[in-house]
């Protein structure tokens, strides 16, 4: 990853290239609340966050609604410059279904601010109030080098604090935001500073232990400043030539991280934060296709770099169990394949005890997240999805955006990281209840029913921006071939495997007609995904030997453009009908009826469960939206004419 | 790096910052000639030209620039051909 994890949000998708006329035209949406939180929702700089902030207040002015978003009036009050966090802040919220609206106090008004009832936070009720203090705006001061002065400081700081807390729940019934101090990267002794009292970063680190024994017992709640600075780097947090400038008190660069963490916990405080954790199983929570690869070929433990990677995503889905949040699955995968994983794997954490439902089937992930939260009795906007796949993500992100899908970068040792910094599961206070919660949700890994199909998958499919490309086998692609060959085990209608030179001898067998495919979309290109083989067992009929895909692509309606493609070439040559052969094996139950959704009739079934299967060439099968490119046939194939 | 590059990239900045498709980065452009920039503003403007030109600037040159020109010629001397 280029970017950092954490100073680009880079757990929200890239914004359009347009997005400042997206911005522009909220005004004209059917439901500009939603709009509003879909812009907000990505990763947006400092710039964009004040565009779109210029536009909420446009939005404003006209009087517009935001429903659904709640509304939330946030004070701020502060010793540094405050400006430029209202439009970074308004901006912000929205990505926690929250319409906020902030006001500022003048610089250096705080004690007025605090206690006096018509002061102009006060008087504007607000529902909490943000205390941004850094260290220079504390009596910390310079005094000495001794415990007692360092104490009597500390004291100070944290009373008038106090000071301003009880002056703002008096007056206008608020609850604080308070934030730890973050100390200079600038040492004076150099290590012995952690040492000395009286040093910053001592006196900082005495400051935020007393700043949090403050808040036990009170409706106050924290910001964790130290941490977001820890996280960057204090050297970036830091910057004193915006301080000298303009009394920035930290880089406004990380201006929309640190406003996400203030907007988490105003989200959190008006029960926004998400409940349930749902997860994608080959490749997210252990390496490798278990359909394909089997139990024994998954990466998962100790030992290997891609098999650690996995587990960590499986000890922090588990740590969030712990703490309340309840786990499910949503895998394209056969059910009992996909559990044995859970049951049998001896280095698997996560076991179906964990898991309050379990989803494994073949249908599209929209619509088993919406029975998730069915079953769950969970709204669809409590959901989190992790998924390696991005077109999953995206499918998610249009047929369902409420539900939060982070970005995940290419390497799976940053999975758990990312998944965590997004902090979709942000807590005001933990109790024994939410520790039991998880217990509460658990079904053993129990089935939801699946209702209606969610939204509108053929405009879906139409915006991935597909292309198909059949080719004849030929020598560039045959070790691929090969290897797919090999390797497929669920869809895959008969596991007939062929070695490198017996693929290179079909290539020639004037008897013989193949394909392989490839498929390219908007997320790039998926490579070859899919392979035929077809016999010619008179001049009239060919029996498809071999025909096998790559679940990546499943539910894009390849299967149907593979189709068209054989019957256009058998029309061609003259052939009338097309013999199709199920060949059961442990891992191809998902392809039993395949050639019936396509249409094939059945005229053979054995005692074994393989079936065969026919269809006339003249039969028409409807087409999918994806452009047909073709390579290397005989010039005697017609090109069609695009429809 | 040659002038002309720079005007091209700043008068994306420009648009992107002040948002107004119309601004275009001319050499005699000043502040107060667009609407929105303040000092705040000016800052955010700053410290988008150094990120994305990848430079640093000193507090003294930020406050000290009088027109897009000068911005540019700072622009210039600091980042490599």
């Amino acid at each position: 990853m280029s970017e950092e994890l954490y100073a680009d949000l880079a757990w929200l998708p890239k914004p359009p290239e347009d997005f400042r006329r997206r911005c522009k035209s909220l005004a004209e949406s059917d439901e500009p609340g939603r709009a509003v939180s879909h812009l907000a929702g990505y990763a947006l700089r400092e710039n964009q966050l004040h565009l779109l902030a210029d536009a909420l207040e446009r939005l404003s002015a006209a009087g517009t609604s935001l429903a659904p978003l709640t509304p939330f009036k946030l004070g701020l009050l502060g010793n540094a410059t405050l400006e430029p966090l209202v439009p970074t802040l308004t901006a912000t919220a929205p990505r926690f279904g929250i319409s906020l609206e902030c006001v500022r106090a003048d610089f250096g008004q705080t004690i007025q601010e605090a206690l006096t009832s018509s002061s102009r936070i006060n008087s504007a009720k607000p529902d909490a109030v943000l205390l941004a203090f850094d260290y220079r705006g504390l009596p910390l001061g310079a005094g000495g080098f001794s415990e007692e002065t360092m104490a009597s400081a500390v004291n100070e700081s944290i009373a008038f604090l106090r000071t301003l807390r009880e002056g703002i729940r008096a007056h206008c019934g608020a609850l604080s935001i308070l934030q730890t101090l973050v100390p200079p990267p600038d040492t004076l002794f150099g290590h012995l500073d952690r040492v000395i009292p009286g040093t910053l970063r001592r006196m900082t680190a005495a400051f935020n232990t007393a700043l949090v024994d403050s808040l036990r017992g009170t409706q106050d709640i924290l910001l964790d400043v130290s941490a977001l600075a820890n996280t960057v780097g204090l050297a970036h947090w830091h910057s004193p030539t915006q301080w000298n400038i303009a009394k920035f008190p930290f880089d406004s660069a990380l201006l929309p991280f640190y406003s996400d963490h203030v907007c988490r916990i105003v989200g959190a405080l008006r029960g926004k934060s998400r409940r349930c954790l749902v997860l994608d199983l080959d490749n997210t929570l252990w390496g490798g296709i278990i359909g394909d690869d089997g139990l024994e070929g998954i990466v998962i433990g100790q030992g290997n770099a891609t098999g650690e990677a996995h587990l960590e995503v499986q000890r922090t889905a588990l740590a969030l169990r712990n703490r309340g949040v309840v786990l499910a699955v949503s895998s394209k995968n056969a059910d009992e394949v996909a559990r044995k994983a859970f049951t049998d794997h001896p280095e698997m954490i996560l076991r179906e005890e964990h898991i309050a439902v379990f989803q494994a089937n073949w249908s599209d992930k929209a619509t088993n997240l919406s029975a998730i939260a069915a079953e769950l009795a969970l709204g669809i906007d409590s959901l989190v999805f992790l998924d390696d796949n991005p077109v999953e993500r995206a499918l998610i992100r249009q047929m369902l955006p409420q539900v939060a899908v982070p970005e995940l970068p290419e390497d799976p040792a940053l999975y758990a990281r990312t998944l965590t910094a997004a902090g979709y599961f942000e807590a005001i206070t933990f109790s024994e209840e939410d520790r039991r919660r998880a217990e509460f949700y658990q079904g053993n890994a129990r089935r939801a029913a699946l209702r209606q199909q969610v939204g509108d998958m053929e405009s879906y499919l139409a915006s991935l921006e597909m292309e198909i490309v059949f080719s004849p086998f030929d020598a560039t692609g045959r070790s691929r071939i090969t290897q797919l060959i090999n390797k497929s085990n669920q869809f895959n209608l008969t596991t007939r495997r062929y070695t490198e030179s017996e693929v290179a001898a079909l290539e020639n067998d004037p008897r013989i007609f193949t394909l392989q495919v490839r498929l390219i979309d908007s997320f790039g290109d998926n490579g070859m995904i899919s392979v035929i083989v077809c016999h010619e067992r008179s001049s009239s009929e060919w029996e498809i030997d071999t025909w096998l895909m790559s679940c990546r692509v499943l539910g894009r309606r390849v299967e149907h453009m593979v189709l068209r493609e054989i019957l256009l070439h058998a029309r061609t040559r003259g052939v009338q009908r097309l013999i199709g052969r199920y060949i059961p094996s442990e891992r191809n139950g998902m392809v039993r009826e395949h050639y019936a959704t396509l249409g094939f009739r059945r005229f053979e079934e054995s005692p074994s469960g393989a079936t065969a299967w026919e269809l006339k060439t003249e039969a028409e099968i409807e087409s999918a939206p994806m452009v047909v490119t073709r390579s290397g046939f005989d010039d005697s194939v017609p090109v069609p004419i695009p429809a | 790096m040659s002038h002309e590059p720079i005007y091209e990239k700043l008068t994306e900045i420009l648009q992107d910052v002040f948002d107004d498709d119309t601004i275009v980065a001319r050499p005699d452009l000043t502040a107060d000639q667009v609407d929105g920039w303040d000092s705040f503003a000016h800052l955010r403007l700053m410290l988008t030209v150094e990120r994305t030109f990848k430079v640093k600037f000193t507090a003294a040159q930020i406050s000290s620039l009088k027109n897009v020109g000068d911005l540019v010629e700072l622009i210039g001397a600091r980042v490599p051909a």
